[in-house]
């Protein structure tokens, strides 16, 4: 897994709530059988026009939002299917992290599981990043992970939860299969036991 | 002894290793897998080396991209061709019982977990799908996972989980004629909104859920990740052994004697304490409808649909806006007398025998209104065999509803059963999101006799009308 330490950056601002991992990526485009190619079908029916050109207004389209690796989006960001092919297609992007003040616990633990930082702040640091990125599209921020912070704006001082595990296998870059293969032994007790 | 929930006693049985700061190393008793979110798992144990652990624990089935026409199994397209092939190739490989497209066990993943008997009390259960929740119908710790878990647990039969908070869900009362299983989750879903339950497990508890079958229990539970919920449960009782009793791989003899007492002790304890609890008054509750793009957006079906001021945050006001130009709605206009262009009976929510036999109550004597596709698609082969010696196939085509083969069909919209753009569909599955039915098609979600009510009439109708003429 991609390591993640320290992340500056401009900001792609979608206000939206509850955006849904439909319109992360539709269904239709789940048939694949690698983790790859899905960046150019991320937010596929906003970003598109019905003859397949890009939507001059859906704010990914935008030449501000090139090369950004945060998103920041609106509460209860990634809610509905498991599918693993949202956070492939937001880091297939570009992105790296996302901002926002709620995050569903499957797109959560998938994105942690992908070096997506999924960044949770309290709705008043959120309306003052939210307000600064669609300013000024050039706005920059620091996204710390071993201080847990998010740093850039004058008079900003925000800090997000993250479980330590999580951050130490972002920080190291670990894979968490590998952790649970230590196990081994212990589930082989286990299944001893139950057998 | 400590009092405990049942959450928590099914926890504790499957916690093989708890470090400080770490989470539980959790064991998985069964997992269940399809063709889209597992091929990339499959690559990832071969990439490193590794086999499946306990390839009898893991059954397969294909559901999400088949083909729903009678006698003319096609699939839509070469990628689904080869997913479809990819998921045979890997059964075969890794020694995994995989009930293919065409078998006459095949089905919908969460139609058949139960119906073979692999659900069952106090197991833990994961599958890479969202609505794994339906299997907590059973007493059952049952969640969806990411492919990266699906890797997890066929190399480890084991996951990394953090323990979740317990939200109790008690439905006291009764209901009334006409509102079903469906409307309880949806009332759940636009009192708490599709946030309310994350980071929680739901336990449904009260008079309401206990007098429930097990299909209805299964659509209640199911629609939890609709609320937030990665998990919903509903403590085992005499249904659930009479529904499991005899079933393919449900224990037999002296075996099922002591699973029956073991499985008694999965209730929550007097005075085991829950982080929250909502209520809901099942005597109050009418059908349910969405009018919305997410399914916290539903209202009595005799309500008018919100208007802006009816929120006081801003961006919640402009989540409905937005939703509601979407919809091609009016803010407070009624949704009866709504014209619908398609009706969706089926899926894992709702495509059960329970939920045949009351859409074809509905339909039973009476057409589809002129200009409404009808579909009716069963959860498994099971289903469509029962329902089909029970005559409802008759009642469902003699009305003009189209009758098909198994799968998750319109639901997920992969297999080209799909909405128009801009049309109206009223669906009996679980997700209004924008899109989801099929590009630009606008979904109300409600019960299979809402659903079946609005075949009839060719618009959003209350069923009571129809069931009380």
């Amino acid at each position: 897994m991609a390591q993640f330490t320290t992340l500056t950056s401009h900001m792609v601002p979608l206000p939206e709530e509850n955006v849904d991992t439909d319109q992360i990526i539709p269904a239709r485009f789940l048939k694949v059988t690698d983790k790859h190619g899905l960046g150019e079908s991320l937010f596929c029916d906003w970003r598109y026009l019905k003859d397949g050109s890009p939507n001059p207004e859906f704010v990914l389209n935008e030449p501000e939002s090139q090369g950004a690796q945060i998103l920041i989006a609106g509460n209860n960001f990634g809610s509905g299917s498991s599918r693993e092919h949202a956070p492939w297609a937001l880091v297939g992007w570009g992105f790296r992290a996302i901002i926002s003040t709620g995050f569903a616990d499957i797109f959560k633990s998938n994105s942690l599981k992908n070096g997506l930082l999924p960044v949770e702040v309290s709705p008043e640091v959120f309306r003052t990043l939210m307000e600064a990125a669609q300013l000024d599209r050039s706005t920059k921020v620091t996204i710390d992970l071993p201080t847990q912070s998010v740093t850039g704006l004058e008079s900003l001082e925000a800090t997000f939860p993250i479980d330590e595990f999580s951050k130490h296998c972002l920080l190291n870059g670990i894979d968490q299969l590998g952790y649970l293969l230590s196990f081994d032994d212990q589930i082989s007790k286990y299944e001893q036991r139950r057998a | 002894m400590e009092p405990k929930t049942l959450f928590q006693k099914v926890w504790d049985d499957h916690v093989v290793v708890q470090e400080p700061n770490r989470p539980a190393v959790l064991y998985i008793d069964l997992h269940l897998i399809h063709e889209v979110t597992s091929p990339q798992a499959f690559t990832g144990l071969r990439e490193r080396g590794l086999k499946v652990r306990r390839p009898e624990n893991t059954v397969a089935t294909m559901d999400h991209s088949t083909p729903t026409l009678p006698r003319a199994l096609w699939v839509i397209d070469d990628q689904a061709k080869i997913q479809l092939g990819m998921l045979e190739t890997n059964c075969e490989e890794f020694g995994i019982q995989l009930y293919p497209l065409g078998d006459s066990r095949n089905g919908i993943v969460h139609v058949i977990g139960p119906e073979r008997g692999f659900t069952q009390p106090g197991k833990t259960i994961v599958c890479g799908d969202s609505h794994t929740s339906t299997h907590g119908a059973f007493g059952a710790l049952a969640f969806g996972i990411g492919t990266s878990e699906v890797e997890h647990v066929l190399a480890t039969q084991c996951l990394l989980q953090r323990k979740p908070k317990t939200l109790e869900v008690r439905v006291d009362g009764q209901l009334m004629p006409g509102v079903t299983a469906k409307d309880i989750i949806l009332a759940l879903c636009a009192q708490i909104g599709t946030g309310g339950a994350t980071g929680y497990v739901i336990e449904y508890t009260g008079s309401a859920i206990e007098d429930l079958d097990m299909d209805g229990r299964m659509t209640v539970c199911n629609m939890s990740i609709e609320a937030g919920a990665r998990a919903g449960m509903i403590a085992p009782d005499e249904a659930t052994f009479a529904y499991l009793e005899g079933r393919d791989f449900a224990p037999k003899g002296a075996e099922w004697d002591a699973a029956v007492e073991r499985w008694k002790q999965l209730r929550t304890d007097e005075g085991a304490a829950y982080d929250k609890t909502v209520v809901i008054d099942a005597n109050k509750l009418e059908p349910m409808i969405t009018y919305g793009t997410n399914p916290g957006m539903g209202m009595l079906i005799s309500q008018e649909t919100p208007t802006a001021d009816s929120f006081d945050d801003s961006s919640q006001k402009a989540a409905f806006e937005k939703a509601m130009d979407y919809m091609g709605l009016t803010p407070g206009q009624p949704l009866l007398g709504q014209k619908v262009d398609v009706v969706f009976i089926g899926s894992c929510t709702n495509s059960r025998i329970s939920d045949l036999r009351l859409a074809a109550g509905v339909f039973s004597g009476r057409k589809v209104a002129d200009g409404v596709r009808t579909l009716v698609v069963p959860g498994s082969h099971d289903i469509k065999k029962q329902a089909e010696a029970e005559g409802l196939d008759q009642i469902f085509k003699d009305a003009g509803a189209e009758w098909r083969e198994p799968g998750c069909s319109m639901c997920i919209a992969m297999n080209g059963d799909n909405l128009e753009p801009g049309q109206y569909a009223v669906s009996t599955s679980n997700r209004n999101f924008e899109g989801r039915q099929g590009k630009g098609g606008r979904t109300f979600l409600a019960s299979p006799l809402t659903a079946a009510a609005a075949a009839i009439a060719g618009e959003v109708t209350d069923p009571r009308s129809l069931l009380l003429s």
